[in-house]
């Protein structure tokens, strides 16, 4: 079923990882990822997967969906190490048959970037996992609301965002309202080339158009009913402070970070 | 008593692509007052929902002059203030909730307004108790039924404290149930001292108001207590509207030469005029 949808993946629960302020989470988050670039060698590397697997136990969501997670990039992974395995020749030759040469310098280049892409991707889907969309997009207008001095407008996108999230539930229901009398009036959307199945999509979303823009309208006047007019001296009903679990978590990635530099000054595994 | 809304001879034409003039409103003059229940009728086109934006500043009139509390609505400065004193509910619940999450829904007019975040917690909560949805403050508007939609939708003009409530069509969606859950909420908040100003076409919720308006042609045809309007069936049944289903029972009744008294409106009233009548049968 289409209403099956969820996005963003997000798992409501009661762990301090869900209980933190999200803009401290998108903080910490990319402080992640920076530590994982800073690693210079296998240890800085491991500090990494711990520190991954680490916050992943602490949130309580099932290690399943973190493996869930990376289907998507098998692929992308696999690719990838290829390439650093045999199209790199710099460093001690270990193998060198015929056309294959791979070097020690290979393997480690393959390791750190697999270990980087995947411990990125879990990263960030813990973030999706613990954080719902609307915290999400609040946490970003209020991250990037230094950006409204240099007239970029964070609270317009912000909205727009949250609009967009409330309405992708009506708007799936919508699109299997219009299937479902289209199907009824004999359409086929099952059979039938490529081409033809794409082009039975288009009685799906030329009425999907028409009535979103009757709803974009409706839903104009309904907000200016509702004394609308724009970010300007707006205040806000959930005011996150920065708490005790934030103050936790950022100690918390923050001698991870330590130790991730303390350890780049040995020369095990050093990536070159 | 007090006039709070006023229209003086409002009119309202529409600019169509042919440069045609075409008149929804014409000279329109009504008041209401602080507290009024009143239902506003007519059929499809009458320029009823014309006339409802009319009253909070969406449209402006052509000409003549509308004023809520004293303030004009053609004056920009005083668009907030009447918006805020008058919320207005729409027919679709779908395409009036902002958010996806309840109370976030709630709360968005009073974001809006820059109440503080204390008293807005506050606002919210109540407005949610009045409408009977506070259990409801965390879920996704997506999961509720068409009648908890609208009851959000209510509460979210609620949260704004508004003198008045202006609903068009707020039921036209909804199932009875759904139907009975807005009306009944409605009764409530007008009994606590809320003007309700409701566009409908269901009879029996114009039986429950205290006023009825009746709009043919943009014009303001019929204006009194419902039983006086009811009681005008072939007035009524003239201008393409109904009456309620009691009021037509009684009407056929008295046609067919059996003594039963006009103004009939609600279902008890009338099946205790049915008693009667078989009683003196007996």
């Amino acid at each position: 079923m289409l209403s099956d949808i969820t996005l963003g993946q997000y798992f409501p629960g009661k762990s301090p990882i869900h209980r933190m302020d999200s803009r401290v989470k998108i903080v910490l988050t990319f402080a992640f990822i920076f530590m994982l670039f800073c690693a210079k060698n296998l240890l800085g590397l491991a500090v990494g997967i711990v520190f991954c697997l680490v916050s992943f136990g602490i949130s309580r969501i099932s290690f399943k969906l973190m493996f869930k997670s990376l289907k998507p990039i098998i692929p992308f992974v696999i690719f990838s190490a290829f390439f650093n395995l045999f199209f790199n020749h710099e460093g001690k030759k270990l193998v060198d048959w015929k056309f294959i040469t791979i070097t020690d310098s290979g393997i480690i280049n393959m390791i750190f970037l697999s270990a980087r892409i995947i411990l990125l991707v879990i990263g960030a889907s813990l973030l999706t996992y613990t954080t719902s969309p609307i915290d999400l997009t609040d946490a970003i207008e209020r991250l990037l609301s230094p950006l409204k001095k240099i007239k970029v407008p964070v609270h317009e996108l912000a909205m727009m965002m949250t609009i967009a999230l409330r309405f992708i539930p009506t708007l799936i229901e919508e699109t299997q309202k219009i299937i479902n009398a289209q199907k009824s009036r004999g359409a086929d959307f099952e059979s039938g080339s490529l081409v033809q199945k794409a082009k039975a999509i288009v009685p799906i979303l030329v009425p999907l158009f028409v009535s979103s823009f009757n709803r974009a309208e409706e839903l104009a006047l309904a907000m200016e009913c509702r004394c609308y007019n724009g970010g300007e001296g707006r205040t806000r009903l959930k005011t996150s402070k920065v708490g005790k679990v934030d103050v936790a978590g950022a100690i918390f990635t923050l001698l991870f970070f330590v130790a991730v530099i303390y350890l780049n000054q040995y020369n095990i595994g050093k990536l070159k | 008593m007090e006039e709070f809304i006023k229209t003086e001879n409002l009119c309202f034409s529409y600019y169509s692509q042919d440069n045609l003039n075409k008149t929804v409103l014409d000279n329109v003059s009504l008041s209401f007052s602080q507290g009024e229940f009143v239902a506003v009728l007519g059929h499809n086109g009458s320029g009823k929902s014309t006339f409802a934006k009319c009253i909070n500043g969406i449209n402006l009139p052509t000409s003549g002059k509308v004023t809520v509390n004293n303030l004009d609505t053609v004056d920009d400065k005083n668009l907030l203030e009447i918006r805020r004193n008058v919320g207005m509910v729409f027919q679709n619940p779908d395409n009036q909730i902002v958010s996806s999450i309840v109370e976030d829904d709630v709360a968005f007019a009073l974001e809006n307004l820059g109440v503080p975040p204390k008293e807005m917690r506050e606002r919210v909560d109540n407005a949610l108790k009045a409408v009977g949805m506070y259990e409801y403050r965390m879920h996704s508007p997506s999961k509720l039924s068409g009648g908890q939609k609208q009851r959000v939708a209510i509460a979210g003009i609620l949260a704004m404290n508004p003198k008045c409530i202006l609903l068009d069509e707020p039921t036209a969606m909804l199932d009875p149930q759904g139907r009975k859950e807005v009306m009944s909420t409605l009764k409530k908040l007008n009994e606590q001292g809320v003007t309700v100003i409701i566009i409908t076409h269901y009879m029996e919720e114009a039986a429950m108001a205290k006023r009825v308006v009746v709009i043919d042609s943009g014009r303001v045809v019929m204006d009194n207590e419902p039983k006086k309007i009811f009681c005008q069936v072939e007035k009524l049944k003239s201008l393409g509207l109904d009456v309620p289903q009691a009021t037509q029972i009684c009407y056929e009744l008295k046609k067919r030469g059996y003594d039963i008294p006009t103004g009939i409106i609600t279902p008890d009233e009338c099946t205790a005029e049915i008693k009667k009548l078989l009683k003196n049968k007996i």
